[in-house]
């Protein structure tokens, strides 16, 4: 039994409510799985410290601030201008719009979707053909072990639905562009995105997630990738929440014979910021490209969970996760590359390095690789530490001032990562982002 | 006026005291080569006239134009012109060449009150400088020094010091590493940078290098003084005798005097 002060007696109360309202139209499957998914939120409660995955990040800041479902919150029109600021500059590709997790149609635009694919709202799909998410949905984000996954799964209502087809390529990259908007009480959005690519389908796919206003409110979010055979995915995140929200968010990614996957998981924004990626090898000759980059300051906290599963013989992965951390903020980097048993010829790479631009800042660093086959070639490394000094004096010898300099080389660390991505207008986006951010930003922008 | 002076500089990195009395006087269009035996002091002379932090100066002074070049900050000697090409060059993946030259030409430019060459204009000055240095195109689009073999870190070394014209350039150890193809390109980029506007001290273990860059004086430093100067033909002798003639004059010239 709960009661009032238990914090997950609001989103037991609220379920009943929803149900009826919301999701009275959701096929029973879905039904049956909201309920699992609540029950099992119900078992597991908010996580602690005490437990494993949770012991770097407190979130009981999120457990004991009552938020109000952004569902139920009446939509308004946001007006177009109003997103300027965090859509991507020159972008040419197709953008779905969410407002506090709900698919606005006056706001989005497609691009050059091919014939047979399914590029749009959640909701949508969900109403009009369920049968296409069924096999997918709520089937590769497991919700047994991870209480806000289960959240998310009992209260998903929208987020993109993207489905290509055999052998069909979309050549335009799409942008999921998810914007908070302040409200008068803090409120929770759970955008849901589920990504399926069939055989030798290929995709280009960004989520953005950004808060318009400086309020407080909670973005839990799940997004599910079915990568079928010989298909190529390359997904990109840019979190950029405001600063007193957070963030929870799960990507899970499932991977089929010989296709091919980047995942590029960019964090700058956000108070409190848990980012989960869990991917598997589930044929094999597959190939992962998994890279990060969080850049946090003042009292930011942002914690990056990575799980790279080879069950299968003869995939490789590549990881870098690389962070910068100033002020007081604090990062953790938490990565686990399991090699299966008979997962032989595997050959996976690791890697995390931290850059520490102030003494106050903190950084936990755990690596892991655990290897049950016997012939792989796996390492994995992690450095942290400040910028280079005999760097800095190499730049002012040439008389560029110490703070060009030291910006100059904070930049040319996270270049690393901003190089990867593939998608020009998001690579621009970021590289201002980043500068912006850096003292004497107008000498360093000529960098770009 | 002379363009640089040093007296009687002392200078220690953590406890050890390794310059203990130096004194040069370099004038514009000369070159002077310091020579002297490993652990003399010579890197640490040219470190110290670039202003490198951990190095601590105890004594002395150096006057640059007529100021005190210590009381400036490193970025601010290289703005009066002053060019310390490095014995080591860092790397440093994620900056490129050709962005970084252009903000330090264009730093330099700002302090001398001239106007900041756009990317055009960059270009023009030095595309000449890379065929100088056998450098190609695709140079410029790299990370600095990031990859490049030690042959490549001291030309593009010798390349920075073209484009940015100091009037006073310390060469740490330019020649080391070089095979004899390579140590030829980066002699003929410093003469041609000679001239009367500028001075040139290469501070150097071995005599080689100056079969290509003939200096006008040569001083030996031995435990952190200048024992002895002289001529080009000192650097032949050097060559010759090796270094210990001269370690032995010194201490006995101080045995003389103690």
């Amino acid at each position: 039994m709960t009661d009032a002060a238990d914090p997950r007696q609001p989103y037991l109360a609220d379920f009943p409510r929803l149900e009826r309202e919301f999701y009275k139209d959701d096929p029973a499957w879905l039904r049956d799985t909201r309920r699992n998914a609540l029950a099992r939120f119900q078992e597991l409660g908010f996580p602690t410290l005490k437990h494993e995955m949770w012991k770097y990040t407190n979130v009981a800041p999120i457990a004991r601030t009552r938020f109000t479902p952004a569902i139920a919150i009446p939509g308004n029109g946001l007006p177009p201008e109003k997103l300027e600021p965090v859509v991507f500059g020159k972008y040419e590709g197709s953008e779905l719009v969410f407002v506090n997790g709900r698919f606005s149609r006056a706001l989005s635009s497609l691009r050059n979707v091919p014939d047979g694919a399914s590029v749009g709202s959640l909701a949508q799909a969900l109403r009009e053909e369920p049968a296409a998410l069924e096999p997918h949905l709520a089937k590769t984000a497991p919700f047994d072990a991870n209480p806000f996954t289960a959240l998310n799964t009992a209260f998903l209502q929208d987020g993109a639905f993207i489905r290509v087809p055999n052998g069909k390529v979309v050549e335009d990259p799409i942008h999921l562009l998810f914007v908070s908007t302040s409200q008068p009480e803090p409120a929770v959005a759970y955008p849901r995105n589920l990504i399926v690519l069939e055989d030798g389908a290929r995709l280009t796919v960004t989520e953005s997630y950004a808060g318009l206003d400086a309020g407080v409110y909670f973005t839990n979010a799940v997004t599910e990738a079915v990568v079928g055979e010989g298909a190529a995915l390359d997904h990109y995140k840019l979190q950029r929440e405001s600063e007193r929200a957070f963030h929870v968010a799960t990507l899970e990614i499932e991977q089929g014979r010989a296709s091919s996957v980047s995942d590029n998981s960019i964090a700058l924004g956000g108070g409190l910021v848990r980012n989960d990626v869990n991917q598997r090898f589930t044929a094999e000759g597959g190939d992962l490209s998994m890279n990060g980059l969080y850049s946090v300051t003042g009292q930011q906290h942002v914690d990056n969970h990575t799980r790279i599963e080879h069950l299968t013989p003869n995939c490789a992965s590549r990881e870098l996760y690389k962070g910068i951390l100033d002020g007081r903020a604090r990062g953790v980097f938490y990565g686990n590359i399991i090699v299966h048993k008979g997962a032989q010829k595997t050959n996976a790479v690791q890697t995390n390095k931290n850059l520490l631009l102030s003494k106050e800042a903190l950084v936990d660093s755990i690596p892991g690789l655990q290897i049950l086959a016997n012939d792989v070639k796996c390492r994995h490394g992690s450095t942290t530490g400040q910028l280079d000094e005999d760097a800095v004096f190499y730049l002012r010898s040439r008389g560029i001032d110490p703070e060009t300099a030291r910006s100059v080389l904070t930049y040319a660390f996270a270049r690393e990562v901003v190089d990867r991505i593939q998608v020009p207008a998001m690579r621009a986006t970021l590289g201002v982002l980043l500068v912006s951010r850096l003292p004497n930003s107008e000498a360093v922008r000529e960098a770009l | 006026m002379a363009l640089l002076e040093v007296k009687g500089l002392r200078a220690k990195v953590g406890d050890k005291e390794i310059l203990r009395g130096v004194d040069l006087t370099v004038n514009l269009g000369e070159v002077h080569a310091i020579m002297g035996p490993n652990g003399s002091g010579k890197s640490t002379l040219a470190n110290v006239l670039a202003g490198r932090v951990n190095y601590e100066v105890i004594g002395g002074k150096v006057l640059y134009d007529g100021k005190d070049l210590l009381a400036m900050k490193p970025e601010l000697r290289a703005r009066e012109g002053l060019f310390l090409a490095f014995q080591y060059p860092v790397e440093i993946p994620g900056v490129g060449n050709a962005y970084f030259l252009k903000s330090a030409l264009n730093s330099i430019r700002r302090h001398r009150g001239q106007e900041e060459l756009d990317a055009m204009d960059f270009m023009g000055i030095v595309t000449q400088k890379m065929k100088l240095l056998g450098l190609d195109e695709s140079f410029l689009g790299r990370s600095l020094n990031d990859g490049f073999s030690g042959g490549e870190k001291k030309r593009n070394e010798i390349f920075q010091m073209a484009v940015l014209e100091p009037r006073l350039a310390v060469l740490d150890e330019t020649d080391s590493g070089l095979d004899i193809d390579a140590l030829r390109i980066v002699a003929n980029g410093v003469n041609s940078m000679r001239g009367k506007d500028r001075a040139i001290v290469v501070v150097t273990h071995y005599q080689r290098i100056l079969n290509y860059i003939t200096p006008d004086f040569v001083h030996v430093l031995v435990n952190g003084r200048i024992a002895k100067s002289g001529g080009r033909d000192l650097a032949l002798e050097l060559e010759k005798r090796g270094y210990g003639w001269v370690e032995e004059s010194v201490s006995g010239a101080s045995a003389a005097i103690s």
